[in-house]
Order: structure tokens, then sequence, then C-alpha cells
């Protein structure tokens, strides 16, 4: 088992406090949803734990069994077992989405022992085949002209082909269909297990539909003021946010507003 | 060096070289009127590049001799990479300033097809070369450069490709630098009648790091009625060696020429590459890859010219500064009054790899005609920071992230390349000049 912990996490990007104080502990054969109206902070966790270049951590740890995810660079942080899924992936001309996706895997990997290009296609073509992807987008370049359905599907065969110990994933659900967003539950789903974690963040409950989550945890203002089992989510489904809000005593939930 | 800069060569030099290379009779003529103008002609003055102090007159020597080769196993290897040995049947290989193998299938030598070097082209082909060499391309008096290749040609290849014949199978070209003293004066001329199509794919490899001469280069294009010419070139010349290299198209009516150029040469090099659509409905795409490095100076001036109606023009530049190297890019799309219905598009980007090197990307559009559309994207940019997070993100170290990222930047002309070996060569030229 593995365990990827933040703690009391302080997060500013251009001189902005954003998160004040974030704490969560996920292991792994865990699934947790982080739910949330906009301007809660929520992308921004998911953003401070990959090492997005734009925001800073003030104080708080981030750890991997104890490893100090902090210290590490971006691409470190990946291969000590996290990865993001993102909101609004990065195109990148020229560069084709199987090349793209061979470097990744082979990044994992010892120089020399670098994973056969056969190996690496079936392997690629079976995780195309699940998601229900064409064929062509392993030859086209990374991104470029996805639709908003193909770029969260990709995302997902990223996250397959990686097989991360944790995986975070920032409103997956955002603009797919209800088709695509079962194939991407599916994915999902397909990742569970021993030796896989997963922190949903969306501030739908539908998602969760697809996806059942172990716990689930309210943020607003930049904090977690709730967690719970997957019945919260379908109780904010029901009732929307206000009650927290009430019971909280909160009536801005964005950052900028203090309680 | 200044413009009166007596030059290297006199009028008796050019006509016994003439006599030497046992070309056409009327080259010494030509040559020695050449010579008369270049001595008063002016230099050219690309945009934004002061090369008054650049050395194009003086060279260690006009020619060298050096070795052919019996079979093309007898290449250097760099250069063997380059061919599908067992295959091309169609190549010129030029060994410094000797032609040194020739091949033309029998097929194509049947059809009328000519692959031949410059100097026999003047013999064997003397009224066709008479009719297109400098005459209505590139012309002598355009400046002291152009005048000056005129009186030195010392290389080169002649191509004609007769009516009707359409070639498959790509005409392959390399010039071989090996000589640190020899000095390029070669002439490309390519003439594709109507309804024919071929694709030339020229190399310019210097074996050596360091060179003393100087190139100066000029290829002519020729597509008459609807015949097709796709134009390949990897140039990678050494450092030390001065090149002005001047390329030229000219289109009939539905004609189309397409240029992928990889300029790689490591010295100081003034590429211009110029395409006049002529016949109405003719068409040109310009595509070209630039690489600089160490305190290299380049100028690149890429230019389609709209004469007939409904000409169409896409000229697409990407380039890669590192160092203290400088480029200037200048695209021009330029439409004649009359050429209604035209269409001018244009993109250059420059991706700036060091704060101490200069990119300047100057899209320029000069349009005489009301009815006509046009169009221009520039940039000078650094690698994207967030291109890099996403990549780095997957465990993509930084430096293989940033490779990705130079390679994919100059990808669209990378792949236009017709020729695997061609392909594989720059893509590895890329890699090493950008480490």
């Amino acid at each position: 088992m593995a365990t990827l912990e933040i703690k009391d996490l302080h997060v500013q990007i251009e001189g902005k406090e954003i998160l004040k104080g974030v704490t969560l502990t996920i292991n792994t054969n865990e699934v947790h949803a982080i739910m949330g109206p906009n301007g809660t902070g929520k992308s921004t966790l998911a953003s401070a734990i990959m090492g997005h270049p734009k925001y800073e951590v003030t104080s708080g740890s981030i750890t991997i069994d104890g490893e100090d995810v902090l210290a590490m660079e971006v691409d470190e942080r990946a291969k000590a077992g996290l990865f993001l899924a993102m909101q609004y992936p990065s195109e990148i001309t020229g560069v084709t989405n199987a090349d793209f996706l061979r470097s990744g895997v082979n990044a994992r990997r010892e120089e020399g022992d670098e994973i056969s290009l056969m190996k690496f296609i079936r392997e690629l073509d079976s995780k195309m085949d699940f998601l229900e992807m064409d064929e062509d987008m392993a030859t086209r370049y990374l991104n470029e002209g996805f639709s908003g359905g193909e770029k969260k599907r990709n995302e997902i065969l990223q996250l397959m082909m990686l097989k991360p110990k944790f995986a975070v994933l920032d409103e997956i659900d955002s603009g797919l269909d209800i088709d695509a967003l079962k194939v991407v539950s599916k994915g999902i789903n397909e990742m569970r297990g021993e030796g896989f974690g997963c922190l949903m963040i969306t501030h739908y409950q539908r998602l969760l539909n697809y996806i059942e989550p172990d716990q689930v945890h309210i943020i607003m203002q930049g904090r977690i003021v709730k967690s719970g089992g997957a019945e919260l989510a379908s109780k904010l489904e029901e009732q929307g946010y206000d009650w927290i809000k009430d019971e909280l005593g909160i009536e801005d939930e964005t950052v900028g507003a203090e309680a | 060096m200044t413009v009166e800069t007596t030059l290297a060569l006199t009028e008796q030099d050019v006509r016994s070289y003439s006599a030497n290379v046992e070309e056409a009779a009327w080259m010494a003529d030509f040559r020695a009127s050449a010579l008369a103008k270049a001595e008063v002609l002016a230099m050219p003055k690309p945009d934004k590049t002061k090369i008054t102090n650049w050395n194009f007159t003086e060279f260690p020597s006009h020619t060298v001799e050096s070795s052919i080769y019996a079979t093309l196993s007898e290449l250097p290897t760099e250069a063997i990479e380059l061919i599908d040995e067992e295959h091309q049947q169609n190549i010129y290989v030029q060994h410094n300033n000797t032609p040194a193998f020739t091949s033309l299938s029998a097929e194509l030598q049947a059809q009328g097809v000519i692959l031949t070097d410059i100097f026999t082209a003047t013999r064997e082909h003397s009224e066709l070369v008479q009719k297109y060499l400098m005459t209505d391309g590139v012309k002598v008096n355009e400046h002291k450069l152009t005048a000056l290749h005129a009186a030195m040609i010392n290389g080169g290849v002649f191509i004609y490709v007769p009516k009707n014949v359409v070639i498959e199978d790509p005409l392959q070209v390399l010039f071989i630098h090996d000589n640190e003293k020899a000095s390029l004066f070669n002439h490309v001329l390519i003439v594709a009648e109507a309804n024919s199509s071929v694709t030339y794919v020229e190399n310019y490899l210097s074996t050596m790091e360091h060179a003393e001469g100087q190139a100066n280069i000029v290829s002519e294009v020729f597509a008459m009625d609807n015949a097709k010419v796709v134009y390949g070139a990897v140039d990678v010349l050494a450092e030390g060696l001065t090149t002005y290299v001047n390329r030229r198209g000219i289109t009939g009516p539905h004609a189309r020429i397409e240029w992928a150029l990889g300029l790689m040469n490591d010295g100081n090099t003034i590429s211009e590459n110029i395409t006049h659509l002529v016949g109405n409905g003719s068409s040109s795409d310009m595509k070209t890859v630039v690489v600089g490095r160490g305190n290299q100076k380049q100028n690149f001036t890429s230019e389609i010219v709209h004469w007939g109606l409904d000409t169409d023009a896409f000229i697409l530049k990407h380039g890669v500064m590192k160092e203290s190297s400088s480029a200037i890019f200048n695209g021009i799309g330029r439409i004649a009054k009359g050429a209604t219905r035209s269409n001018a598009v244009q993109e250059s980007r420059i991706l700036m790899l060091s704060e101490r090197g200069r990119g300047d990307a100057n899209p320029i559009l000069l349009i005489d005609e009301d009815d006509v559309t046009a169009g221009h994207a520039a940039s000078v940019g650094r690698v994207d920071p967030l291109q890099m997070y996403y990549l780095m993100s997957r465990g993509i170290s930084k430096e293989e992230a940033e490779r990705l990222i130079i390679h994919g930047f100059l990808a669209p002309v990378v792949s236009k390349l017709p020729i695997e070996g061609v392909r594989k060569q720059l893509t590895e030229v890329i890699e090493r000049k950008v480490r």
C-alpha cells in the first residue's frame, strides 16, 4: 500500500492565496472525490500536487510514503507515482500522441530497458480500443484539433498506459456527453485496485454515479469543510451546497471571501 | 571588404577555366561578360542583415580537383546514409567541384529525361541550357553575387523532364564537400515541360567541421503548363563557409512548385527563395526550417510573387535559434496588379532557446490588386512553459520534453521531405544542432 499525504497546504498564485490549509490522506485502493462550487480552490489543489509552474506552495507538505513531493521537479513527481489528468491539456504540434506516450512509458524504465515498439503498439491498441478511440488518434499530433471529449479520453488513455500509483483527475467530466462520460468512467474503474489511488475533482455529482467514491470532501474558501462517504455526494445532488453553507455559517464560498 | 574589391579571377582565368572543363563555347563569353558585370554591380542588400564585412569575393581557390566515385559504395559514410543504395537509379553526385557519379535509369533515358552535370549539359543540350541559364529565372545582372556566380560556375546539374513525363521516384543529387579549400559555385537548372512531374532532392554535405571557402549557389526551376516540381533540399555546410544561396521558381499556367528546405548550415548564410507565379492558376508551397547556433548570422527571404490570375501561395517558415545566433526571416507575399483572385498566405515562427540570440520574423504583404485574399502570422517566442509542464507531468525529463517540442516545431517541413534517408538525416542534424 502507498499513501499520498497532504498536510496543511497553503498555495498562492500571483501573490493571492487560494488554498488555506488543506489536509487530506489518500491510500492506494481508495477513490476520493473533492467537490465544491466554482472558485473554491479545487483545481489549485490538483495543480499544486503536480507542480504547475504558476502555483506557489507557501507552507504545508505533500508526501508519498514519506517522500517529499514538493522538493521534486514535475517529472520526478510523475516518476514517484503521481498523475494529473488535466482540465486543459496542452496541444503540441509535430509530436504524435504515440511518440509522446512512448517517451512517457520509457521515462519510467531504465536506459537500455525501453519498451519494445511491438509491445508498446499492442498495449496502446488495446487501451485505445477499450476507450473506443479512433485508431488515427495515435498518429495525430498531441491534442491538436482534438474535441473536448477526445482530449479527456486521451488523458485517460495516458493514465492507463502510465499506470501511476495516484491519479488526480481535474474535472475529467466537464464538457462530456453521457456516452463519453461512461467511457471515461469505464477507464478509471478499470484502474481501481490494490496499486491505485484516485482523487477526483468535480463539481457535479453526475460523475460519481459512474465511479463510486470511498470518501467525499467538500471544499470551500480554500479549505476542506466537510468529509463523508458516498452518501454525502447524494445529499449534495438532492439539496445543493446551501445546507453546508448554512451549517458552517458561510455566506460566500469562494476563495476571496472569509467565513 | 568593400564593393570595389578586386575580384579573385580575371577574364583570362574564366575563359581558360571554360576551356578546361570542355563546356559549350558560348559559356566562355557568358562568363566573361558576367565577370565584367560583377566588377561594377553592387552587393545585394538583404533586409536587416549587414553583409558588407562578409567575404563573398575572395576564396582560397576557384576550383579543386577531387576523385570520382566508380560506384555509390565508395561515397563517404555520411553520404551513403542518404541514399537507398540498391534502388536509387537516378542520382548525380558531385565531389567538391568534380562531377563524380551520374546514373539515370534506361527507362527515364528512353523517355527523354536528362540528368547530367552542368558542363556536359552546356555541350550536349546547348540550346536548352542557353535558353534557360540565368535568363528568365535568376538574372546575371541582379547584383554582384549573381554576376559573380555566373562567371564562376564550377559545378551543378541540369535536369530536363519532357512533356507529359511523370517521374514517380525522386531524382537525387548529392553535393559532397570534403575539401576545406573548396568553394561551391553550383548551378542547378530544372526544366519540367508541360504536364510533367518530378521530385528533386538535393543535399549539401560538408564532412569536415571547418572550411575556408564560400558557396554561391543558384537554382532555377521552371515548371511549364500544368507541370509539378517538388524540390527538397537539406543544406549542411560547414562553419567558416560563407554562403549565398538563391533558389528560384517560375510557374506556367496551372503549374505547381513545392519547396521543402532544411537550411542547416553552420556558417553565415544568406538564403533567398523566390517563386514567380506567372501562369494563371499556378501555385507554390514554400516550407523552410532553420536552426542557428554559435555566433552564426543568417538571413532568409521567402517570397512568392503573384502575376497570374487565381494564383495560390503558402509560405511556412520555422526556425530555432540557440546561443548567440541571429536570424532574420523575411516572408514576402507580393500580388501584382491584375493578379485577381490570388491568395497569399504565410506563417513565420522562431523559437528562441537562449537569451543572447536574435530572431526577427518580418511578414510582408505587398498587394496591388483589390480582389485577393491574404493572411500572415508571425511569432518569436520561447518554449511554452505550459507545454513543458504537460510533458514533464508524464515523467518526461526536461531535456527530452524540450527535444520533443523542438522536433515537433520543425516537423511540418521535415515530414515533407520526399526521401526517407534525407528525412532521417535532417532529423539527426537538428538533433545535433540543438543539443
